[in-house]
This record gives structure tokens, sequence and C-alpha cells, in this order.
């Protein structure tokens, strides 16, 4: 609840509400990729993530 | 009065740290690496939690707030329009870069408290300040000056790269940033990467083998052309956007497009650990002096901007030495201070500074002629039972003087017979630099000594340089400087009347002809351009250190020494006695010196040698 409360009280300070979709989106195929997969290795040669 | 406790951290990227204000005073700091053995341990730093906390004799309990050093969601929203934008480019690294977030990274406040929990006690209230506001902190509050414009440079935090700001008392005013992809960070990385070096630990490498192009070759000036023109769009006050053609970091899992690269350049990407060539030394040489210009053109910008006198900078970018002298050169300002941590280490307790003027709007009080740094010594410190400890558990053999000046006596005759000791005192330094408690020391004016340095002790690639300890009144006995340099953060040049006459066509002579030429009558301090990167000792905040480099000078007349960080490529910085005798062994260094402690390698029993540094340690 703290994560839904805390994303919404950055979106209405940032003024981001039209990233609220995409935010929906993403995490929807996110947590799909994240069933698909067993372990969340972070990846990549510069962690820029 | 309660006193105000706060704990920075930085973690989960790389580098991560920890760091300790107490009412505001700098206590103390350390990199988790150093403690994990990791090179740039990403981990939550909870060695460097405990290690801080330890050091004030305190628990979680009397922490007043924690502070993490960027804005989790931020970035969060930074990773979402990026791929937005992209699409459908990026998948891949979508596909790598999301079940993080969602598993762990958008949860950064229970994955916080329960590392915390870890330490015991009351988890204390949490602050996040913006990761450029934190490198902003870092470098002003600890500087000498009430009034200071600030520029932080570096890869990416939230979506900035790079921000100008005016410091004022307590106060930071954000007043320009460059946001992502557009950054000087990841652009100098990029060329790193494509001379074969490793992102995010090579660009040190990069810099020191610029000096080795040649600038009055066609070819240099050619690859500068060719970046200025299709690379980099380089504005008049250092504002500049990259061309993504080129750059594969917004969305892929590599820094360039090397298709493009080898048909922009005409030659391919150097293979790590393979032969370097005249084309990667003179490709360093071009994005080296790129980068000056950059800097010194946000600089210009930077006092336009805010009328300061002073400038202060942080960010990883802030460690490009070159960069900093050349700045220092020009006389813009009359102050410059660069914070010794500038890499993201550095943000924890640039963090930590931010909540206790900003968040809890404190006056500053305790601006100090040098800086609140504490000479950056603000890591662990070992006492006699532990040095002999550890000499127990080994066998090992040593001498103990009770005299510190008979220790000086003893050490300054080893470095005058050009022999190389590691010399390990007091607090480890905060910052990726050793400042002389944890460094490995030799003679500058010995012929041989970079080579045995780069290739006996370090096991590091032969055209790498070596910086001076030099006693801080002795600076411009040396080097064209009139400032000191205490945190090896300005490169200066080695003064005419020390050169030797180079010969002719010398740029033209193969690396290493050119690197093993004596250049001055300190040789192995003298980059291949007649540079050094200067750390100058001061009596006041390293007296042993200052005592040892002025016994040298009695004997020798020099006062001055060389003086690398205590460990072999790929390791961290030794941090307790054990890492230090453990390098030592390993290595083919000559003496260990340990608080009054001297080790002879002589006379130490025969080390294993199944005990492979270089399997224990990537090379970096």
């Amino acid at each position: 609840m703290e994560l839904l409360k805390d994303l919404w009280g950055y979106l209405k300070d940032r003024k981001k509400f039209w990233l609220l979709p995409l935010i929906c989106v993403l995490l929807l195929i996110g947590l799909l990729i994240v069933l698909s997969s067993s372990s969340a290795i972070a990846p990549f040669i510069y962690t820029i993530f | 009065m309660k006193k105000e406790i706060i704990l920075g951290i930085s973690a989960y990227y790389h580098d991560s740290a920890a760091a300790l204000l107490i009412d505001g005073d700098i206590f103390a700091a350390a990199h988790e690496e150093r403690f994990t053995r990791k090179k740039q341990d990403p981990s939550f730093p909870i060695n460097a939690c405990r290690f801080v906390l330890d050091q004030a004799g305190i628990t979680l309990d009397d922490v007043t707030a924690v502070a993490f050093y960027d804005k989790p969601y931020i970035k969060f929203e930074r990773l979402l329009e990026t791929y937005h934008a992209f699409a459908p480019k990026g998948l891949k690294s979508f596909n790598s870069a999301i079940p993080v977030w969602i598993k762990e990274k958008l949860f950064m406040k229970d994955m916080l408290r329960e590392e915390l929990a870890k330490l015991g006690g009351r988890i204390p209230k949490l602050y996040f300040p913006e990761h450029h506001l934190s490198h902003a902190a870092s470098a002003f509050y600890p500087s000498p000056f009430e009034d200071a414009a600030i520029v932080t440079l570096d890869g990416v935090g939230e979506w900035g790269t790079l921000t100008i700001c005016h410091g004022k008392g307590n106060k930071i005013k954000v007043l320009k940033e460059l946001d992502f992809p557009h950054s000087i960070g990841l652009f100098y990385t990029a060329f790193t990467y494509y001379c074969g070096f490793k992102v995010n630990s090579g660009e040190y490498k990069l810099m020191g083998l610029a000096p080795y192009g040649n600038k009055h070759a066609e070819e240099t000036k050619e690859i500068k052309r060719k970046i200025l023109e299709n690379m980099i769009d380089l504005r008049e006050d250092g504002s500049f956007l990259l061309n993504m053609d080129y750059f594969d970091y917004a969305t892929g899992l590599s820094m360039t497009n090397d298709a493009k690269w080898e048909k922009l350049f005409g030659f391919p990407r150097r293979k790590s650990e393979s032969e370097l060539n005249q084309h990667y030394m003179n490709m360093a040489f071009a994005i080296q002096e790129i980068t000056e210009e950059m800097v010194l053109k946000l600089a210009e910008t930077a006092k336009e901007l805010t009328k300061s006198e002073n400038i202060v900078l942080a960010g990883g970018v802030a460690l490009n030495c070159v960069a900093n002298g050349k700045l220092l050169r020009t006389k813009m300002f009359k102050g410059l201070w660069v914070q010794p941590a500038s890499g993201d280490a550095g943000g924890s307790l640039g963090a930590a500074l931010a909540v206790h003027y900003i968040s809890f709007g404190h006056e500053r009080t305790n601006i100090e002629k040098r800086d609140s740094m504490k000479g950056a010594y603000l890591g662990p410190e070992f006492s006699d039972r532990d040095i002999e400890n550890v000499a127990r558990r080994y066998d090992a053999k040593y001498k103990k003087l009770n005299d510190f000046s008979e220790l000086c006596e003893k050490t300054a005759e080893l470095l005058n017979n050009d022999t190389v000791i590691g010399w390990f005192q007091g607090r480890m330094e905060f910052g990726p630099r050793a400042l002389g408690n944890r460094s490995i020391l030799g003679d500058p004016r010995c012929p041989e000594m970079q080579k045995k340095l780069n290739l006996k002790i370090k096991y590091r690639e032969g055209f790498r340089p070596f910086a001076p300890s030099v006693l801080e009144e002795d600076i411009s006995t040396f080097f064209d400087i009139d400032t000191i340099s205490p945190y090896m953060l300005l490169v200066a040049p080695v003064l005419e009347s020390r050169r030797t006459k180079l010969p002719e066509k010398y740029e033209e002579l193969p690396l290493y002809e050119r690197l093993y030429f004596l250049r001055s009558d300190v040789p192995s301090i003298t980059h291949i351009d007649f540079s050094a990167r200067i750390q100058s000792v001061s009596r006041e905040t390293n007296p042993k250190y200052w005592q040892l480099i002025n016994t040298f000078k009695q004997k020798t007349g020099y006062g001055i020494v060389v003086n690398t960080s205590f460990n072999v490529r790929g390791e961290p910085i030794v941090c307790s006695p054990d890492d230090a005798y453990r390098c030592f062994m390993r290595t083919e260094m000559d003496y260990l010196v340990m608080g009054n402690y001297l080790f002879d390698k002589k006379e130490q029993p025969n080390w294993d040698k199944s005990d492979n540094w270089k399997e224990e340690f990537k090379l970096d």
C-alpha cells in the first residue's frame, strides 16, 4: 500500500499523470517477465538502471 | 541537548558507501568495497554503516535521519520515458531492467528498512535528496567557501547528468540541468569502452593514456573533427546534445554502436588487454581535449550565472584531474575546490549534508580555512594489538620502533635505497585516492621506479603514470602551481627547470621508448607530457606522512615521494592490517610499515604461492 501511496504522491508532485497508463502497461509487461523468469539479475555494463 | 546524527547512504548502483554527520560535523565515512574486498561493491553498505556507527559509539537508535543519495521513483520515470521514447528499440534492455525494478528497486524504502534493521534498533526517518543535489552538497558544504558556483558532472542520476548550481550560506539553488541521455560522463565512458578499458573503472586509464596521443598528428585532428561534427553538438555555454545513433547505452546493453564508430574512425574497438596502438592513444588525446573544453565552457557559464569568485566540483567527471588542472590555470575563479570522494560513494556524504542544511535548515557555522573533510581520513583505524594479531596469525617477523622519528629515519633510508614500501597508518581515506595512510611509496628520483611499481607491485599496464606526494611548502619547488592540492585532484606541469631536453621526433617514438625516457630529475612521477597529479601534504592534516616526507627531504634534498594506492590491480585499497599484510606478501614490495611496525620481506615466512590475487580480484 505504501508503494501505491508513494507512487501517487510522486505523480502528483511531478505532475506526470500522463505516465499513469504507461506505468500500468509497463508494470504488467514487467510483471509477466518477472513471473516467467526465476531471477532478477542486474544487467548491463554501466549500471544506469 | 540531543545531538543530531545523520547517516548518509549510497547503494545499489556502484561504489556503495556510508557517511555519518554529527551536528553537521563530518565524523566518519567509508566505501563498502574496502570491507567486502569487492571492487566498487554496489550492495547495501552494511559493513560501512556498522563502522561509522561504531566509530561514533552509537546505535541506530541515536540516529536522527537516514539520507539515501537519490530519488528512486524519478529514476524509474527516466527509465519508462526513455523506453517509451526509443520504442520499439530497447526491448532487450527493458527485459533486463524492469524485473530488477519490479522485484526490488521500486520497493527501495522497504529494502532500506530491511537492511537497516540488521543494524539493530529503531529505524529512523528516511530522506531521499536528488542525486545531483547530493553531489552538489558534497562539493559545497565541506568546501572553504561561503559562496560558490557548483558544477556537478557524472554519468547519470535520476534524469540529470550535469548541473550548475549556486551555493550561498546554507542554500543551494539549481540554475541549470542537462538531462539523460546527453551525458558528459557517459560520453567519456563510451570512449573508455571503445579504447578497450573497463566501463566505470577504466576512465582513469583513458585519462592517463591521453598524453601518449600525438597532438600534431593528422589522425588526432581528424578524430577530434569527426567527434565534433558527428557525435556531439557542443554549444558555447557548455551544454550539448549527443547523436544517439552512435551510442547504445540509452536502450541497449553496451556503450557504443561499434559498427558506426568503426565506419567513422576507421579502426575497430580495442579488445580488452590487447596491445595499445597509436590510434587509441590519439583517440584518448582527442576525447580528453574535448572534455576539457566542455568543462571550461561549463565553468564559464557557471561564473556568468552565479558571479561567484569560487567554484566547487563533484560527480565522477570531477575526478578528471587534468581538466581540473586546466580550469585552475585559467584563473577564472579565485578559489577551486573538488570533493575528494566525487564519485557516487561521496553521494552518501552529500545526501547527509543536504538533509542537514536543506531539509533541517541549519546554518553553516563550520566553514574551515582548508575544508571540513579532515583530509578525507574518515575511515577505520587499527591499534597496535590488531597489527600484532595479524603478525601472529601469519607468523610474520617484524621490528617495532617505539620512536616515530626513528621509524621515519629508517623508512626514509629504505626509500633512498630504491626499495618499495607499503605505508599503513591511521584512518583510511574516503574517496578513490590513497593519500598517505594506505599507500605504496617509492623514490621519485629512481629511473626504474615507475616500471617496477607498475609491473612488479601493482601488476598493471606499463603506461600508467604515478603521482607524487610533496610537502605542501615545497609544491612550487617542483611544479608550476601556486595552490595546494591535498586530494590529488589537480594536475600541473613539472617545472621547466627540472625537465630534460627531449630527443628529436620524440612524439613519433614507440610508446615504451617514450615512456622510459628520463624526462626530469623526478622521472617516476613525471608523465609523458611533463605533467603530474599532485598531492600536497600538510603538516596540519597528516603530521605522520608529512614527517616521513620531511625526513626523506633531509636525507636527499627532495621533499617528495611516489605515492600509489595500497592494492594490486582490481583490488580495493587495503583497509585492515590483514589486507595490507596479504597484499605485501603477494607482491614484490620490499618493506611494509604498519603503525610503528616494520616488516622486511626477506625475513617473512614463505607465502603460499597458490594464494593467487589474480583469481581473487578481477582485472579492472
